[in-house]
């Protein structure tokens, strides 16, 4: 924001970068490789519900465009911050699908003005020895961040392995522009697909 | 390009650019009369001196912010792990609004109030009283950091300390001629007899007596404008103006309610305030340092229509139909 509009108070919505979604799948690929971690074939995306009705008819109309064919349909939930999240599901071996549902809810939000809503959205994977791993998107920064939970799934442990986060921001550097301020992956506790 | 419903408020922009502008004016005006009084007195090098020493002082206060503010308010500044629930709503909101996070701090008090700090967005700090965190829910908490975040985003520190700069040279100016009444006074009936002009400090007590008061009614409006611009953006942040609307709501009635007499030391901390803590009576609307609930509520229900009106070509170009 240009110094004139922060004196003025005009500091605008911040319009989602969503381009960068589609260098995953590549991402993927070097995760398979180089360490355990497969994809679950699961992922979400979160972002804020603005009041109103358009809004709601936005949602709508997303809703029921993703449903509109043959795969699994999406899961809606809100989680404790206020935030809506919708899981879609694709085969694990077909990441570009999936990554085709997550840019269209981004597509449909922005084509009704709900750009900035976009918080972040999340590609859930995981190894042999069942330990998870999400590499969440940032929107406004249009930047990834890897987030690792420690613990069985739906555990009420909150402690997240940031060794393996580490390594995993160590083998992504080259695929992925990775959030390189660490106090930026903040953890997503309990978010849906993973 | 991608589509926005944010829509900019020209009238408030309009009054806030003119309302600083008369507050630069008044600083120079001021420092230009005196110059001009004092010149034929021998006084006329002092007065840039205390020009500087105002903004000076000005800068002491702007770049000392966070702490002063922190440490009058008595509120410690908490890790993620002391307060989990609130650094995950502002981690939120700061990744919505792609702007570093401040640091949060928490203040043990009763009273229902929150505030922003810092010189700067890197050097900031919100402040949330436990009185605030026990009444709001966790999605009215959320619409008042999105306002002081937007506090932080829109420098506003930064743009008080400099408005307040006019008044606070006055200020000076008052107490240094109150004194030169004394001392000055005997000793130019001696020296000058024959200059029959009104003496200097007479005429710097007045000047800057009407300079104060003129900048005390433009610094409380001005004010006024960057609580209702924060308002507007924080409710553009968040996407709910209703639950910022119901949040003030809430905390204003209860400020009023709790005895001034409790209040009297959060005196000097207001501007920053999201409700102020103060129910003046009489010149109120003049000077109060914020809007009246009502223009707070009116202003929100304008976000809320923004927000919720079809694009062009909006409703009914959805799937299946």
């Amino acid at each position: 924001m240009g110094l004139w509009d922060a004196l003025t108070g005009r500091s605008k919505p911040v319009q989602a970068n969503i381009d960068s979604l589609f260098s995953l799948p590549a991402a993927a690929i070097t995760l398979q490789t180089t360490s355990d971690f497969t994809p679950t074939g699961v992922g979400s995306v979160c972002f804020r519900a603005a009041e109103g009705a358009a809004f709601a008819q936005a949602n709508r109309d997303l809703v029921e465009l993703l449903d509109n064919d043959d795969d699994p349909d999406v899961e809606q939930s809100t989680d404790s911050f206020g935030f809506t999240w919708l899981l879609a599901r694709q085969s694990p071996d077909d990441l570009p699908a999936l990554v085709t549902d997550l840019h269209t809810v981004n597509t449909s939000l922005e084509a009704q003005g709900f750009g900035p809503s976009l918080l972040c959205s999340l590609v859930g994977f995981t190894d042999q020895g069942g330990r998870r791993l999400g590499l969440v998107y940032l929107y406004k920064q249009g930047t990834f961040y890897p987030f690792a939970p420690a613990g069985p799934a739906g555990g009420s442990g909150r402690q997240r392995d940031n060794l393996l986060e580490l390594q995993v921001r160590d083998l992504l550097q080259g695929d992925l522009p990775v959030e390189p301020k660490l106090d930026r992956w903040m953890p997503l506790w309990g978010a849906p697909g993973l | 390009m991608a589509s926005t419903r944010f829509i900019n408020d020209r009238g408030l922009t309009a009054r806030m650019t003119l309302v600083m502008f008369l507050l630069g004016a008044l600083f120079v005006a001021f420092v230009v009369v005196l110059m001009g009084a004092a010149a034929n007195t021998g006084y006329g090098g002092l007065i840039p001196v205390i020009g500087l020493v105002a903004i000076g002082f000005a800068w002491f206060q702007w770049y000392n912010s966070d702490k002063l503010a922190l440490k009058a308010m008595r509120a410690r500044v908490v890790t993620p792990e002391e307060a989990p629930e609130l650094h995950g709503v502002i981690d939120r909101l700061c990744a919505l609004a792609d702007m570093p996070k401040p640091r949060v701090a928490i203040a043990y008090t009763d009273m229902p109030n929150a505030f922003a700090t810092g010189r700067s967005a890197d050097h900031s700090a919100v402040c949330v009283t436990t009185g605030i965190l026990d009444r709001l829910t966790a999605e009215e908490m959320e619409g008042v950091l999105a306002h002081e975040l937007s506090h932080v985003a829109h420098r506003d520190v930064l743009v008080m300390t400099l408005a307040a700069s006019a008044g606070i040279a006055a200020g000076m100016l008052t107490r240094g001629a109150q004194y030169g009444m004394y001392f000055g006074g005997g000793n130019r009936r001696s020296n000058n007899n024959n200059n029959n002009g009104i003496p200097f400090w007479l005429i710097a007590l007045v000047v800057s007596l009407v300079v104060y008061a003129v900048s005390f009614f433009l610094t409380r409006l001005l004010s006024r404008y960057r609580e209702l611009c924060a308002d507007r953006s924080g409710a553009f942040l968040t996407q709910k103006p209703a639950a910022l609307a119901s949040a003030l709501t809430k905390i204003s009635g209860e400020v009023a309610a709790i005895p001034t007499k409790d209040l009297r030391e959060v005196q000097s901390m207001n501007a920053f305030f999201i409700t102020p803590a103060i129910s003046g009576m009489g010149m109120r609307t003049l000077t109060s340092t914020h809007p009246s609930l009502e223009q707070r509520l009116e202003q929100l229900a304008k976000v809320s229509a923004e927000l919720g009106k079809p694009m062009d070509g909006g409703f009914g170009l959805g799937p299946g139909r």
